[in-house]
């Protein structure tokens, strides 16, 4: 077990160097567009004087290099800095005015909602994926396997927007079933909540079941062909059963592989599915604070992006080791 | 004495305010129900702070249901009085008195009186506010409270469109003394208060009761704005009735939405237009022949076909519109003439013209096409226009005042010498021409501090005149404001034209069938 443990302290090392190089990476990339936040708010009206104003305030006019020490400084502390889109007013109106200042601020709530639309995609997709992928595995090379193949590849293959907007035709527009936006808010009765985040759902349980169902299919077919299950068969046991209790358990770990993957999409990828459904969740704030130039705010959601993929891949080989006696006593 | 009534200021206006057919018969109002309204221009950056309001969902929010100003623009395009009883000024137009409404007060309890109005005008002119209303507060040399509901404030110099601009959406009342916290609540005299509000995501508001507008405004029990920028959302929310109306239809499904019986489309011709302005101070532009050439050799009406999909007007190179009250909507038209465009070029002495024009869809949604369009319209008078395809980001810090010729957009003013003033007059940051021109300076002037409408109307029409036939800028078309309802809303029948959603007042006039 102890190698286990030196395993995950080795790689949340290496993620935090990783969360570094991130934060220069997008730090360099968001100086490198044109126009700053200073222009982007102002918009047609960005006289000189105004422009120098907002600079001014938000220290816009200091070395980029500069900026970034102290950003870092912040960060390594725990702040994650004033998201400049209300900084604006913070000066004038005061911080216990109930203006969400602070990036974390601005962001925990539209977090707590990508990740209740991750939980609730997951909650679908997963189990859906899984079961496909075995039964798929069971009747190998019939005509639902080859249907199954075929739906999951093409949604797969097809742009978010795309998938969004058939189901929008499908279950809002044609047949009034749910509800084409997905605005929920605080103090939502869960029920509700629920029924506005469907739509997205089933939209991102399109997009992420392919990869899944395939991976179970492939790691159990693969299987199939070994001694034991052979064996297995001979005793005269069910092909259900000997996919499920044989198979399934020594396919795990490509299968939990493949989900931790697909997980990480739901948190980092949702920005296309956010904005056609008017959900408000880090995606859509991370779309508008890049059009504003909000680099606060663009850096933290990076960083959060970064660090669901890292923290997923790590959960994602741990439990792979966990899985697997052979990994999990090393001789 | 000379008292001005709301009126005579616009005995003129014959222009002023569109009747616009919804095809709806007019039915009395009635209380009751939640509006909900699924809004483009939404950001994150957005706060109750008027100063800074610029897109149309916190102008919705603020000066259309949680805020009042002092004047409002009524839907027929008259001037009323939202917060001022009634308003005079002395001959010379510079010394104005407002009577203020009585009994008005804010949502948290404080009533309404002249110390507030002193205080929120004087928050535009505040050491570093960036307020877009500054040049109007600034020309106010004194503000004196003649008593609880009555201020007088001094210009600078005599303007007659005084009262005029205070119903600018920036010009908000917030409660004196407590300025700060009606900024982070949203508190102020409107019919709504605010419920919830979440930057960039939602707004909830509520009807105050024993408001001042009982009977007369305000039928709607609550409203939700919810922030829809993406188009095909917000087409999508409303074809599916999640909400009851949305600002700016997108062209490209337009006709979807015209084929729901439950949908309505509502459009108005206001002062919103698009314009290619070139910097008269360079060559060729600094030629008049040049610059009359290039206004004969664009096809207006092709443009407003192709780029606005008929959804707008031509225009004859004046920003002045159809919701100004001195429009001179009779002047002759800057018509497509490739031969008269070609003989231009050769009385300015030149064999043939070549000039970039600087476009990107940041100027206005396709900004590029018209630039092409233009292109090809000039080519049969000889002019080769290269069309220089600029990035959309800081368009307007790189691009726009900086280049020689390029596109533009602009909303419109509520009034000619406001429009004027801010784009024409010499001198001024925001000239995109650079245009000299004596004699149309002398008019701005003269006509600014001009009581009477019949001269003013003169005058103003001499300028427009001015400005079609020489002025530095192409003006094709009115973009119109083209919003969308659900059948279940109705409204008196007539739209208000100063900005989208009617006149973006829309959750104070309408009501549900």
């Amino acid at each position: 077990m102890n190698s286990v443990l030196k395993i995950i302290a080795q790689r949340l090392a290496l993620g935090l160097l990783t969360l570094f190089i991130v934060s220069i990476v997008i730090f360099a990339a968001v100086n490198l567009l044109p126009g700053d936040f200073a222009q982007a708010i102002l918009g047609q009206g960005a006289t000189p004087e105004a422009v120098e104003a907002i600079r001014t305030d938000l220290g816009l006019d200091q070395h980029p290099v500069k900026r970034y020490m102290q950003w870092l400084g912040g960060a390594l502390q725990g702040d994650l800095g004033n998201s400049f889109a209300q900084a604006n007013f913070a000066s004038f109106v005061g911080d216990d005015s109930g203006v969400r200042t602070s990036v974390a601020q601005q962001i925990a709530p539209r977090f707590a909602n990508t990740m209740f639309l991750a939980g609730v995609t997951a909650a679908i997709a997963v189990p859906f994926a899984v079961t496909l992928g075995i039964l798929a595995a069971l009747y190998r090379n019939s005509v639902f396997d080859r249907a199954t193949n075929i739906l999951t590849l093409s949604s797969i293959s097809s742009p978010e927007f795309f998938l969004a907007y058939v189901l929008i035709l499908f279950l809002a527009v044609l047949n009034p079933w749910l509800p084409s936006l997905s605005n929920i808010y605080d103090g939502m009765a869960f029920s509700e909540r629920l029924e506005k985040t469907l739509l997205p759902a089933l939209t991102l349980t399109l997009v992420v079941t392919a990869h899944m169902m395939r991976m179970t299919r492939a790691a159990i077919i693969n299987l199939l062909a070994s001694p034991y299950i052979e064996m297995a068969r001979l005793k005269g046991i069910n092909p259900m059963r000997v996919i499920v209790r044989h198979a399934l358990p020594n396919a795990l770990a490509p299968i939990i592989n493949v989900i931790a993957l697909n997980l990480a999409y739901l948190i980092t990828g949702v920005v296309v599915v956010e904005v056609v459904f008017v959900y408000p969740g880090i995606g859509q704030l991370f779309v508008d604070s890049v059009k504003i130039r909000d680099i606060p705010v663009v850096q933290a959601c990076c960083l959060i992006f970064a660090a669901a993929y890292i923290l997923l891949n790590l959960t994602a080989d741990i439990l792979s080791i966990v899985s697997n006696p052979r990994l999990r006593h090393p001789k | 004495m000379n008292n001005i009534s709301r009126r005579g200021l616009l005995a003129s206006g014959a222009a002023a305010g569109v009747l616009a057919a919804t095809g709806m018969p007019v039915r009395a109002q009635q209380k009751g129900g939640t509006l909900r309204l699924g809004l483009a221009g939404a950001n994150t950056s957005d706060s109750w702070d008027a100063r800074t309001h610029s897109d149309s969902f916190m102008i919705m929010a603020a000066h259309g249901a949680v805020f009042d100003t002092l004047t409002e623009v009524a839907a027929n395009g008259e001037l009323v009085g939202e917060l001022a009883e009634s308003w005079e000024a002395t001959p010379d137009a510079k010394t104005w008195t407002f009577k203020l409404k009585t009994g008005v007060t804010f949502h948290n309890g404080k009533a309404f009186g002249a110390d507030d109005v002193i205080e929120s005008l004087n928050m535009h002119v505040a050491e570093g506010a960036k307020s877009a209303a500054k040049p109007i507060v600034s020309a106010i040399t004194e503000m004196k409270k003649l008593g609880e509901h009555e201020v007088q404030m001094t210009l600078k110099a005599g303007n007659a469109d005084f009262p005029f601009l205070l119903s600018d959406y920036h010009i908000c009342m917030y409660p004196a003394g407590q300025v700060e916290e009606a900024v982070a609540k949203g508190i102020g005299t409107g019919m709504y208060k605010v419920e919830a509000f979440d930057p960039g995501v939602r707004a909830m508001l509520s009807r105050v009761d024993g408001h001042y507008k009982d009977g007369k405004a305000g039928w709607f029990d609550s409203v939700e704005l919810i922030a829809i920028n993406d188009a095909s959302a917000r087409m999508n929310a409303l074809m599916t009735g999640q909400v009851d109306a949305v600002n700016r239809v997108d062209f490209k499904t337009e006709s979807l939405l015209k084929a729901n019986p439950m949908v309505n489309v509502f459009e108005v011709t206001g002062n919103q237009h698009y314009t290619f302005p070139m910097l008269t101070g360079l060559s060729p532009f600094d030629n008049l022949k040049v610059r009359q050439a290039l206004k004969h050799s664009i096809n207006r009406q092709e443009m407003v076909n192709k780029v606005l999909q008929g959804h707008g007007a031509v225009a004859n190179d004046i920003p002045i519109g159809p919701a100004n009250q001195y429009f001179a909507s009779d002047l002759e038209l800057n018509e497509y003439d490739p031969d008269k465009a070609k003989g231009l070029i050769k009385e300015a002495g030149l064999d043939g013209l070549q000039v970039d024009l600087s476009a990107s869809d940041a100027a206005f949604a396709g900004a590029v096409d018209a630039a092409l369009l233009y292109q090809a319209s000039a080519k049969s008078a000889g002019i080769d226009i290269n069309v220089v395809q600029e990035p959309a980001d800081g368009y307007w810090s790189n691009v726009w005042l900086k280049k020689a010729w390029c596109a533009c957009y602009w909303s419109g003013r509520a009034t000619e010498d406001w429009m004027f003033s801010t784009a024409y007059e010499t001198g001024v940051p925001w000239n995109d021409t650079g245009w000299e021109n004596a004699r149309f300076q002398e008019l701005l002037l003269s006509a600014r501090a001009e009581l009477d409408s019949a001269k003013r109307k003169d005058q103003y029409h001499e300028m427009q005149m001015l400005m079609s036939k020489e002025g530095g800028t192409v003006i094709p078309m009115y973009a119109n404001y083209v919003d969308a309802h659900s059948n279940k809303l109705t409204n008196s029948g007539t739209i208000g034209n100063v900005f989208q959603m009617d006149s973006s007042r829309m959750i104070e006039r309408w009501w549900f069938a």
